[in-house]
């Protein structure tokens, strides 16, 4: 009777399951597997080898590489240090790590596209100071810095998650059989800590592969992400087949890298898994 | 288990219901006693007041409903879930209605105030609407460059620093297939409705070449990136070029003299409109120069309403973004619906040019 009171707890989230993922992973299943006639097609699928939506692909693979590389060379030290503070600082660093997560994320690419663009705030300065002006609004580089800002706290919470949750004593222990410094981060520290980074690169990564606001806004629509090709399709080609079937293309190639960076994620810290 | 059963057959039914009964909502049937209207109409696209002025004047209550792209504002109409009686959309759209059936002649006659609409936008609607039967002109406007004077080499009147390298770098592009294809067609010397392959690819090829020296291709930012200096130029619509203006003083906005698109967006009554005194009604209230005028400066697009025009302001009147010369606009074409085909080379062309 318990048992059945509880499984009544399960509703909304059954609900939302269905309603919010697989019903809508099934129409675009059956989307793209269909041409606009409604006959059974691959064309949609495979769409993603021919030349120009390749491009993109490893266009939008490259850059969400890149982002999730800096979010760990960024995350880590920080998640290192934060552990090895007194507890009260340790809040407030966090905090304000975590602070812009508050607002908007299409204002915070915004307030990013005024202080890059070439008459912006850093160029300013950097006049100012005689230096030469940077131009990296419209680039690649500018799509890499904005998610960067944007998914950096993705990366830092579950690596510090996992930090910190390394047991004092085991660091003690190591230092008591001879350990260095530089041992114990190798041999204790990051080993243990992996499966947070497999979570950060998870959470970072995935959102960068499918990313397109961040492309179209920083990147000034001049670099086509595959993100903005399927939105094309669905917005201005009304080509919602091909746009469906690119969106399958692109899960397996987010599914296939979540796998090799998340595999040792079966006894996570965190509780993300994938 | 049966209880699981149970909490399956809620969860499957409450789905079913989200899924179906999304337009079934209070704004619904209309009234048939001829006391309400249903009106859809772009979001900010008319001023408030005068709607709750009309119920006053006429007692014929107004349910407005509001959509935001022409795309969204079809796919609302043919969900079906609302019985729409008045809707005004943008000319290919129009068009689209009108060519599927979906619309009612309008009896012109009966309204007083149509008189007002100045005989040149009812030519230009003739491209959507060949007798003037069907639709009635609302607001209209053109796409052309706004610049900063201070940043340019003399007045600007032609596509060509778009595509000369004078400015590389310093220009922005309307991130929109269409509009950009429209000016490189034009500045071609051919018609933006064009369906012939060999001048759509002349213009793709034209595209890419001028692709390094575009600073962006941006849709709502372009004005902004002007008038925060970050550009000297960008390719606008009209009535956005208005507002840039009203923050930088040095901005200045040009029809090219090779011509570019002018688009217009116009009032339909659906085929399901029964009340269609009431709608006729509305429609001329529209048009009254008192009402007009308000509108007018609720938005600031041009006016098709020749009374609204003769009334204005004369700083705004002098502003060819509010009021093109007719010269200015003589070349200027409205943009229709293109085939399947065009549509798809349209579609992989851009592509190509997005991706290079």
């Amino acid at each position: 009777m318990n048992r059945n009171r509880y499984r009544l707890l399960s509703i909304p989230y059954v609900i939302w399951v269905i309603g919010f993922t697989l019903i809508p992973i099934l129409f675009i299943l059956i989307r793209a597997l269909t041409d606009d006639g409604g006959a059974f097609t691959l064309t949609n699928i495979v769409a993603i080898f021919s030349p120009l939506h390749r491009k993109a692909l490893i266009m939008s693979l490259c850059l969400a590489f890149i982002s999730t590389l800096i979010c760990i060379i960024l995350a880590y030290p920080v998640a290192l240090i934060l552990r090895g503070s007194r507890i009260k600082k340790k809040n407030i660093i966090l905090f304000i790590l975590i602070l812009p997560m508050w607002m908007n994320f299409i204002l915070r690419i915004l307030a990013m596209q005024m202080l890059i663009s070439n008459n912006g705030i850093i160029n300013h300065i950097l006049e100012l100071a005689g230096l030469s002006p940077m131009n990296i609004i419209n680039t690649p580089r500018a799509i890499v810095l904005g998610m960067v800002y944007d998914y950096l706290p993705y990366m830092l919470l579950p690596v510090l998650n996992s930090i910190l949750s390394i047991p004092e004593d085991v660091i003690e222990a190591a230092k008591d059989l001879g350990s260095d410094k530089f041992h114990v981060l190798t041999r204790i520290i990051i080993p243990l800590s992996l499966t947070g980074v497999g979570s950060g690169i998870t959470m970072v990564f995935v959102p960068s592969m499918t990313e397109f606001v961040i492309a179209n806004i920083l990147g000034g629509g001049k670099i086509q992400l595959l993100g903005n090709i399927i939105e094309q399709e669905f917005t201005v080609s009304m080509n919602w087949n091909l746009g469906s079937g690119l969106s399958v293309s692109l899960m397996a190639f987010v599914l296939i890298t979540s796998f090799i960076f998340g595999r040792n994620n079966e006894s996570t810290a965190t509780g993300i898994t994938i | 288990m049966k209880k699981k059963i149970v909490s399956m057959i809620c969860a499957l039914s409450l789905i079913a219901s989200m899924l179906t009964g999304c337009g079934g909502t209070s704004s619904g049937t209309a009234d048939k006693s001829g006391k309400t209207l249903t009106v859809f109409n772009y979001s900010e696209y008319l001023d408030p007041e005068m709607l709750e002025q009309f119920t006053k004047e006429t007692g014929i209550e107004i349910k407005y409903e509001e959509a935001t792209t022409p795309e969204e504002l079809y796919t609302k109409y043919k969900s079906g879930g609302i019985d729409y009686d008045l809707i005004c959309t943008s000319d290919y759209m129009v068009k689209r209605l009108i060519d599927e059936g979906e619309t009612q002649k309008i009896d012109f006659n009966s309204m007083n105030n149509v008189s007002n609409i100045g005989k040149e936008y009812w030519d230009i609607s003739k491209a959507i609407d060949p007798e003037n039967t069907y639709s009635l002109p609302y607001f209209w406007g053109t796409i052309g460059i706004l610049y900063d004077k201070t940043k340019v080499n003399g007045p600007i009147d032609s596509w060509d620093v778009l595509f000369n390298g004078e400015y590389a770098g310093q220009f922005i592009m309307q991130d929109s297939m269409r509009d950009t294809f429209m000016i490189t067609l034009k500045y071609l010397g051919y018609s933006l409705n064009t369906t012939d392959e060999n001048e759509i690819r002349e213009a793709a090829d034209l595209l890419m070449k001028q692709k390094p020296d575009v600073e962006a291709y941006l849709v709502d930012e372009a004005r902004d990136e002007v008038v925060a200096g970050n550009a000297a130029m960008a390719v606008v619509y009209s009535g956005e070029a208005f507002l840039g203006n009203l923050y930088n003083p040095d901005l200045e906005y040009v029809i090219p003299k090779e011509g570019s698109n002018v688009w217009i967006d116009s009032w339909v009554m659906t085929k399901n409109c029964s009340n269609t005194e009431a709608a006729q009604k509305f429609l001329d209230y529209l048009c009254r120069p008192d009402v007009a005028m308000a509108n007018f400066e609720y938005i600031y697009y041009s006016t098709p309403n020749e009374a609204v025009v003769k009334d204005m302001d004369p700083e705004i009147k002098a502003n060819p973004a509010v009021v093109p010369t007719p010269e200015s606009i003589s070349g200027c074409e409205v943009c229709t619906q293109n085939d399947p085909v065009t549509t798809e080379l349209y579609n992989t062309l851009w592509k190509e040019l997005k991706a290079e």
